[in-house]
């Protein structure tokens, strides 16, 4: 398969990238070489294989249901490139 | 009196020990001669009072019999790992700016030991890179140059910045990471000696991430001493990274210097690439002589999907990495880019704030995990990744650690290969394997190329069997001797 233009502007709507349009071209160009380049991993009979889902086999650990951290609200805010009254500051998204 | 920015970690702890010089000489040594080298762009951020202060602290120790064990000893610490209220950016125009309340855990432990923080090194941005050329703080100019040359080098990446300070000694050691090669690499090409423990040995609390699957923190040091006693206070259970290992951490250091006498040594018969420099076989060769002569089996072995791993990395780690860097959104911290609402400014911050590999990246992990696309790219990578730590798995029932070259070749002019992203990618081509398999490799110096830049050997050993290969690490740089540091052509 290849990538087109639509689908760089697909995939960057989907990444939440601003691309402009004289950028889709260019690339497009670019994630098909790349994409292309890793289908050779295609060659490959995996039918049989179990894809890896942990690095190290270890049991996934637990902790206790308890509240153990917390209560600086100004360290949270403290990056917020827009904050008021101890909230985040975002654009109003319900009419 | 001879320059204290010279001595190695254990020349420097024995030093200070023995009160020959004070840790506020030694880190004021250090911060002179990180102001000598600001034309190398290694160092993003100084931070010279607390510096200051902690060596203090140091030497009151010091005098009262009470010194930890990397009492005094001044670190470059990568600018991935959050340090508690100094600036820490991931090298991306995005965390400009960006001032952690918290401290990470590999580096709170660095300072519980004792050790001493001089600043924070630029890399690439969020570690993605191989020549710290995609940091939006510019690139990182390698203390090395070509024998009779002033072309500027990459120092590697994408720890650049640390390799690179290590190396002109603007430091006695730094943190690194390493996600397919970023500790391995740039020690490599630097003369230095770099670790990547297995995965989950260093807790990644605190670590901007890239992909969780892979990523490692680790040391880079001028000897196998001096990276072994630093990983020893990286590594450590912690409850905070539900990844992090519970096994007992021994003292590293004990390991190097210990014979390795009747340990077989793989060496994997698909690392001979086609085309590879005759100087990278050369040094390997070198390797397995030294191993041999130091009473080591040799074994051929096969890791048959060893060319299947840089493809794989290239889904794994952006698909990871897509998912990471969705909380970007110029929300909760970072910058924000000014929209029209919620969406056009997610994008336009995005946008703005990452550089073009990032984007790139992020672009291709959101392809592979896209509907329809899961199972062709991610699924399948997944499935190579088995394929090829099964490799590992059955090579380690013959053989105690491996040996490999660590790069496909010396450190390389700025600007040479950053237009074609895959042979950018190729610089990995060795080191990556381990990440995708998660077990331990390190790089140690072997020998130089005819022009005078540095080259290593990789060392990989089973699941926290590092101290097997820093025994191994420790005989090759004993046979090879310790490489000179460059000479100090940048001090202003």
């Amino acid at each position: 398969m290849s990538v087109d233009a639509a689908t760089v502007k697909r995939i960057a709507k989907l990444a939440r990238i601003r691309v402009e349009d004289g950028e889709l071209a260019p690339l497009a160009a670019e994630l098909d070489t790349i994409l292309h380049w890793v289908e050779q991993l295609g060659e490959v009979n995996t039918a049989s294989v179990e894809p890896m889902n942990s690095v190290m086999p270890m049991d996934l650990k637990r902790r206790a249901d308890q509240v153990s951290d917390g209560g600086y609200p100004e360290d949270v805010l403290a990056n917020a490139p827009e904050q008021r009254h101890g909230f985040f500051v975002v654009h109003k998204i319900v009419e | 009196m001879t320059d204290l920015t010279d001595l190695d970690l254990t020349a420097a702890r024995d030093g200070l020990v023995a009160k020959k010089f004070s840790a506020v000489e030694l880190t004021s040594a250090y911060l002179g001669a990180i102001d000598a080298a600001k034309g190398l762009n290694a160092y993003l951020v100084t931070t010279p009072e607390q510096a200051l202060a902690m060596a203090a602290k140091s030497d009151e120790r010091i005098a009262n019999g009470r010194a930890r064990p990397l009492e005094g000893i001044p670190l470059g610490i990568k600018d991935l790992f959050c340090t508690q209220g100094v600036e820490t950016t991931a090298g991306s125009k995005i965390l400009q700016g960006f001032r952690p309340t918290y401290e990470s855990t590999v580096t709170s432990q660095l300072w519980k030991a004792g050790a001493v923080m001089l600043g924070k090194l630029n890399l690439d941005e969020f570690a993605m890179g191989s020549s710290n050329e995609t940091s939006a703080y510019g690139p990182v100019i390698s203390p090395w140059r070509r024998k009779g040359g002033t072309e500027p080098l990459v120092p590697g990446g994408s720890s650049g910045g640390s390799a690179a300070a290590v190396a002109a000694h603007l430091c006695v050691a730094a943190t690194g990471t390493d996600t397919g090669g970023s500790i391995r690499q740039p020690a490599a090409i630097g003369g230095l000696v770099g670790i990547k423990p297995t995965y989950g040995r260093c807790s990644r609390w605190g670590v901007v991430a890239f992909a969780s699957s892979l990523d490692q923190a680790g040391p880079i040091a001028r000897s196998v001493a001096d990276c072994a006693t630093m990983l020893t206070h990286m590594c450590g259970h912690d409850p905070k990274d539900s990844t992090s290992a519970s096994q007992p951490v021994p003292d590293f250091g004990q390991s190097v210097g210990q014979s390795i006498r009747g340990l077989k040594i793989g060496i994997p018969k698909e690392y001979r690439l086609d085309g590879m420099p005759d100087a990278i076989g050369r040094e390997w060769d070198k390797g397995i002589a030294w191993l041999k002569e130091a009473g080591a089996e040799i074994v051929e072995i096969s890791l048959p999907h060893t060319k299947y791993a840089l493809p794989a990395y290239y889904i794994v780690a952006p698909a990871e990495a897509s998912s990471n860097l969705a909380r970007y959104d110029g929300v909760r911290y970072g910058n924000r880019a000014a929209g029209r609402d919620l969406i056009d400014t997610y994008e336009r911050t995005r946008a703005e704030g990452f550089g073009r590999e990032v984007r790139r990246r992020i672009m291709i992990g959101t392809y592979v995990l896209s509907a329809g696309y899961y199972d062709a790219y991610y699924i399948k990578a997944q499935k190579l990744r088995t394929l090829i730590a099964q490799d590992f798995e059955n090579a380690f029932t013959k053989v105690d650690a491996i040996l490999t070259p660590a790069t496909p070749g010396p450190a390389f002019p700025i600007g040479s290969k950053t237009s074609d992203p895959l042979e950018m990618y190729l610089n990995d081509v060795f080191t990556v394997t381990v990440n995708l398999a998660g077990l331990p490799g390190m790089s140690v110096p072997s020998g130089m190329t005819e022009d005078g830049l540095p080259l290593g050997l990789q060392v990989i050993a089973r699941p926290f069997e590092e101290e097997t290969m820093i025994k191994v690490a420790s005989v090759i740089e004993t046979a090879a001797g310790r490489i000179k540091a460059p000479t100090k052509w940048w001090r202003s």
